[in-house]
């Protein structure tokens, strides 16, 4: 069998590039991947589950008011994620600041984050691109 | 060392003290000892330790090519991830001459600025790698000036959330200061060329939590004059938790000693405490 030309193959790989930047074309929103409204509140629901069980940060939401958080951080996550919400809650300084969350706690909570992703199943490259949302916040959350 | 090194990772495999930084992000362990990719030291510490931790592990490594064999194992600790303090033993064997070189390599490295993750620069770190070799015979007889030296090595490092179409991306950078043959293994300075800086560079992507993909690079003086070659790699590592990784790779290393093609496996792997 003749193999294909060189000129052949360029083709080919160019017409692949070309359908995979048409997919790319209308992205959807981070908000529209995690399955909106619902999707956001079942990953919230799981998150605090999470932490629920937890040992070492559970002590941190002791006050807290859970249907507060709930509706706060599923506010938060749909503004953050780029969804149709205007979050209007305290700023991540108003609520830590005093708790003196240290760099180890933040990662945990990150841990339990990504495990509450994996449980509502949330596609890897998703999770990350929520991660590198969230990330920036970190200065306005640890060691205040 | 190689048992104490052994026996440590087994202990150390069956629980963790420090956790205090996300999966994978502390790199596995190179061949001198240090908090890296295989053959190159990056910014990261050893360990899982965050500012408010110390941190131990260990790791033994074998590089398997045409003509040669390396062993090491090593230990390192990790003091509030500012301090990365490490000893490794290498054992490189050459069936040739039925002989086997013994270095040792005490090293120290800093981190001066930044974390891979939440920075908005790449992590800063420097280093400082001590070698010395136990019988320095071979590296005299082939034009070695001295039998111990030290690298100094600056390295910078990012890991980039979701960069590659929603895939973390890793890459890392380094400057060493150095007049190594074969890493130390053939002895420091020689005929041809003296201590100069050498570029290090590594890249992975993550497909998953556990599994990183990568490249390396490993630029190397001729001071011998035997030809001795850049270093390169292709690994995977698993990283399934932040007790243990295991790296495995294929290796080019080009000319060694003048006998060329140079190339086979490598496997690796660190146990954290």
């Amino acid at each position: 069998m003749k193999c294909f030309t060189y000129t052949q193959k360029l083709v080919v790989a160019l017409l692949v590039m070309i359908s995979l930047s048409a997919c790319q074309s209308a992205p959807q929103s981070l908000y529209q991947r995690v399955g909106e409204q619902a999707g956001l509140e079942r990953l919230v629901d799981a998150f605090i589950n999470q932490i629920g069980q937890d040992d070492v940060v559970f002590h941190y939401f002791k006050q807290t008011n859970v249907s507060h958080f709930r509706t706060g951080f599923v506010s938060h996550l749909c503004d953050v994620l780029d969804g149709p919400c205007q979050y209007d809650g305290d700023s991540m300084v108003q609520i830590h600041t005093g708790m003196n969350i240290n760099e180890h706690d933040f990662n945990h909570v990150v841990d339990l984050l990504i495990a509450a992703m994996d449980e509502v199943g949330i596609a890897h490259p998703v999770q990350n691109q929520i991660l590198a949302k969230l990330a920036p916040m970190r200065s306005e959350i640890i060691k205040i | 060392m190689k048992w104490f090194s052994a026996l440590l990772l087994l202990v150390l495999s069956q629980s963790a003290l420090a956790d205090g930084k996300l999966l994978a992000t502390p790199g596995v362990s190179q061949i001198e000892g240090s908090a890296g990719g295989g053959i190159v030291p990056w910014a990261q510490l050893a360990g899982y330790a965050s500012e408010d931790e110390w941190a131990l592990s260990a790791f033994c490594s074998r590089g398997d090519v045409k003509n040669y064999r390396l062993d090491v194992c090593g230990v390192q600790a990790n003091l509030f991830d500012r301090i990365e303090l490490s000893y490794a033993e290498q054992d490189f064997a050459v069936p040739a001459l039925n002989t086997n070189i013994e270095q040792d390599i005490s090293a120290i490295k800093v981190r001066l600025y930044g974390d891979i993750v939440y920075s908005d620069w790449p992590q800063l770190s420097v280093g400082i790698q001590h070698k010395s070799l136990q019988d320095g015979t071979v590296a005299t007889l082939v034009g070695a000036e001295h039998t111990s030296g030290n690298d100094v090595y600056v390295a910078m490092s990012k890991l980039h959330l979701g960069a590659l179409n929603g895939y973390n991306w890793f890459w890392n950078v380094t400057g060493r200061y150095s007049d190594a043959n074969q890493v130390g293994l053939l002895g420091f300075g020689g005929n041809h060329a003296g201590k100069q800086w050498l570029l290090e560079a590594s890249t992975a992507v993550f497909l998953s939590r556990e599994f990183a993909m990568g490249v390396e690079f490993r630029e190397k003086a001729n001071n011998l004059g035997l030809g001795e070659s850049h270093w390169r790699d292709v690994f995977i590592a698993w990283l399934p938790n932040k007790s243990v990784s295991v790296t495995a790779a294929w290796l080019d290393l080009g000319s060694i000693a003048g006998v060329d093609k140079q190339t086979g496996w490598y496997v690796s792997i660190t146990g954290y405490f």
